[in-house]
């Protein structure tokens, strides 16, 4: 069942320069307990997709318009008391960078207490404990005296189990992580995602997963979306998607991404480019999105913009060129 | 047998931190180490490791951006790390850098066409206002940039286009070493791509020797010659990109290796997580730094510090378990 269901997503900004698209017109579905990764290269949208479903999205210069659906009620029609009482409590999100999203001069105790007394109305004593439960599930040593400390005091993957910790305090059904291990270094990385898969076992809460590292994503997603210039390019199950993408543009992140053993294997030839650059949001764009750097384009591309058309099981594209069912080279 | 190119023995950099209330220099960072090692002419050397490793700290003491507190930088031949201004003016421009934030390592104030005849006039290359501009037009030409670019200042260029004018001016110094910290970290996974195969064709072309600082371990093994791998400020193993690859030593490389995501679903791994963090360089563990998280951590190692030993042909590791006979 779908617990998140989102229609027709156009998140615009006004700016001097024009309207800008952020997000224009992208519609997906998240079920219970499922993970969904949106992947895609900075300003494609997917961040201010995951800040539109919290509806964190400064109103003007922003406008967000489609429906977003939670649970059954449209989170766009709600009050901001309303969402207020959603936020932190049935969907809370982790950032990319936990030191400026801890406050500095509460103690990382009282930022976990903060949530669960105003979400469950437990007293002092009771959210203290519960404080120090979530940091001992969140594998933090000594969580007793970590509880009384502030966040200059953690280093940065501590940090991280800290936002995570708040975040799952109040069981929330969606968490969504934007970029949750991008600041950290590769070892650390590897406890977080351990960490982020242990929980999501134990919890049982959906993951909306933001990130650009496709290693990321292969590790832990079940689906994946693809988002380009603001659209929704692609959408496939992890595997699917990994092994035989679609759309031009996926195939060419896949190939731009260097593996690990590519020098043993012989494979450590030249990176696939994608040539060209992002187009401006702000002009409108006529055809494909893509157009203007896929090597397949040709007038219709330029002319009419493809729609999601489905590829494969359970696998949508927007390619006017994609083979259907076919398994791309 | 030719003399390396660029030779850094015994490298050490200290930094002071201030304590207390008036400000005694008590404490120090150590930052780098004790670090040895020799890139060739064409060839490239990364530098792996994680923040606070002191990767950086090579790289710049390299460039001498600050004077090192013992050690040896010798290029060429000739000592860099004590060199007297005026003999290191000329140096200077054989080792050139590029930064890994394309926004901030470029004048805003500047266009571009001024950020590169900048290096070439202060190094006198160009022998008149013809030659300065034949040669910034073929600079753009080479990182593949249009030339009327070359009137525009840095904010209208995108992130990727940005690094390829930083590129551009590192060449125009016609160096024999550019090193590149984090130079396409901060780029987007399809721009990666360009810059890292700008940088290899430049590499061929120019025969150009390359110090590659960074953390993404993919793109060192998809571009390297040989890796150095450091931890607190030393380097734990040295060799040529597939012994590091196929067959690291130190459990330090080991752990890294197999805690990159691979973008594989279902791949089959297991990686060796490491508990804890990196400790501070301001009190380094005794014995081997790395023992506090070291898996295979015996006696010897919290007392003894191990020092690079060959382990393979051209293959260096620092770590007591290579002495233990291999059951």
């Amino acid at each position: 069942m779908a617990l998140l269901e989102v229609e027709n997503l156009q998140t615009h900004f006004r700016t001097p320069g024009g309207i800008n698209r952020a997000v224009d017109g992208v519609s997906f579905h998240v079920n219970e307990g499922e993970t969904l990764a949106i992947v895609g290269e900075s300003g494609c949208g997917k961040s201010v997709t995951s800040m539109s479903l919290m509806r964190l999205v400064p109103e003007p210069p922003g406008r967000i318009a489609g429906s977003i659906r939670f649970a059954g009620k449209d989170l766009l029609k709600l009050s901001d008391r309303e969402m207020r009482a959603i936020r932190g409590n049935d969907i809370s999100m982790i950032f990319q960078e936990p030191m400026t999203s801890l406050n500095p001069v509460l103690t990382v105790g009282r930022q976990i207490r903060e949530t669960l007394m105003i979400h469950q109305g437990l007293d002092k004593q009771a959210a203290e404990a519960h404080a120090v439960e979530m940091l001992t599930l969140v594998g933090i040593p000594e969580p007793k005296r970590r509880v009384r400390e502030y966040p200059h005091q953690l280093s940065g993957g501590m940090r991280q189990r800290v936002m995570i910790a708040v975040a799952l305090a109040c069981n929330p059904k969606l968490l969504i992580a934007d970029e949750p291990t991008t600041a950290l270094d590769v070892t650390i990385q590897a406890q977080i995602l351990k960490l982020m898969l242990d929980l999501k076992h134990r919890v049982g809460a959906a993951i909306i997963l933001i990130t650009h590292d496709l290693g990321v994503v292969a590790e832990i997603a079940e689906r994946v979306m693809v988002m380009y210039a603001g659209r929704k390019v692609e959408e496939a199950p992890v595997a699917e998607l990994f092994r035989s993408p679609r759309h031009p543009y996926t195939q060419g992140l896949l190939g731009a991404v260097p593996r690990l053993g590519s020098s043993l294997a012989g494979t450590a030839t030249r990176l696939a480019e994608i040539p060209g650059q992002v187009p401006d949001l702000r002009k409108p764009i006529t055809g494909c999105v893509f157009a203007g750097r896929c090597a397949l384009a040709t007038d219709l591309c330029r002319q009419y913009a493809p729609g999601l058309e489905e590829k494969g099981p359970r696998h949508i594209a927007a390619c006017h060129y994609a083979a259907k069912g076919a398994v791309a080279a | 047998m030719s003399p390396p190119l660029l030779q850094v023995n015994d490298l050490k950099k200290h930094f002071p931190i201030k304590t207390g209330l008036f400000s005694r220099k008590s404490e120090f960072v150590y930052a780098v180490d004790g670090v040895s090692f020799e890139i060739a002419r064409g060839e490239t050397l990364s530098l792996v490791g994680e923040s606070g490793c002191g990767k950086s700290t090579v790289g710049r003491a390299i460039l001498r951006l600050f004077d090192i507190t013992s050690g040896q930088v010798i290029l060429d031949g000739q000592r860099i790390d004590d060199a007297h201004p005026s003999t290191m003016r000329q140096m200077r421009r054989r080792v050139q850098v590029v930064f890994q934030d394309p926004f901030s390592s470029l004048n805003p104030r500047m266009r571009v066409r001024d950020i590169l005849a900048e290096p070439i006039r202060n190094f006198g290359l160009a022998k008149s206002k013809e030659d300065l501009e034949v040669r910034v037009t073929e600079l753009m030409d080479t990182v593949r940039l249009p030339r009327e670019a070359l009137n525009r200042r840095p904010h209208e260029f995108s992130g990727g286009q940005r690094q390829r004018i930083g590129i551009a001016r590192a060449l125009a110094a016609e160096p024999e070493l550019i090193v590149c910290d984090e130079a396409v970290s901060a780029l987007d996974v399809s721009v990666k791509a360009q810059v890292v195969n700008l940088l290899q064709d430049l590499q061929q072309k120019f025969g150009l020797a390359l110090l590659f600082i960074s953390h993404d371990l993919a793109i060192v093994e998809h571009m390297t010659h040989r890796v150095a791998v450091m931890y607190l400020g030393k380097i734990v193993e040295i060799a040529p990109r597939r012994e590091i690859f196929a067959a690291p030593r130190h459990p330090y490389t080991k752990a890294l290796l197999s805690a990159v995501p691979l973008p594989e679903p279902g791949a089959q791994r297991n990686p060796i997580i490491l508990g804890g963090d990196v400790p501070s360089p301001i009190n380094p563990p005794k014995g081997c730094r790395f023992h506090t998280r070291c898996p295979f951590v015996f006696d010897r190692c919290r007392t003894e510090e191990p020092t690079l030993r060959a382990v393979g042909a051209e293959q260096w590791a620092a770590c007591h378990l290579d002495e233990v006979p291999q059951a």
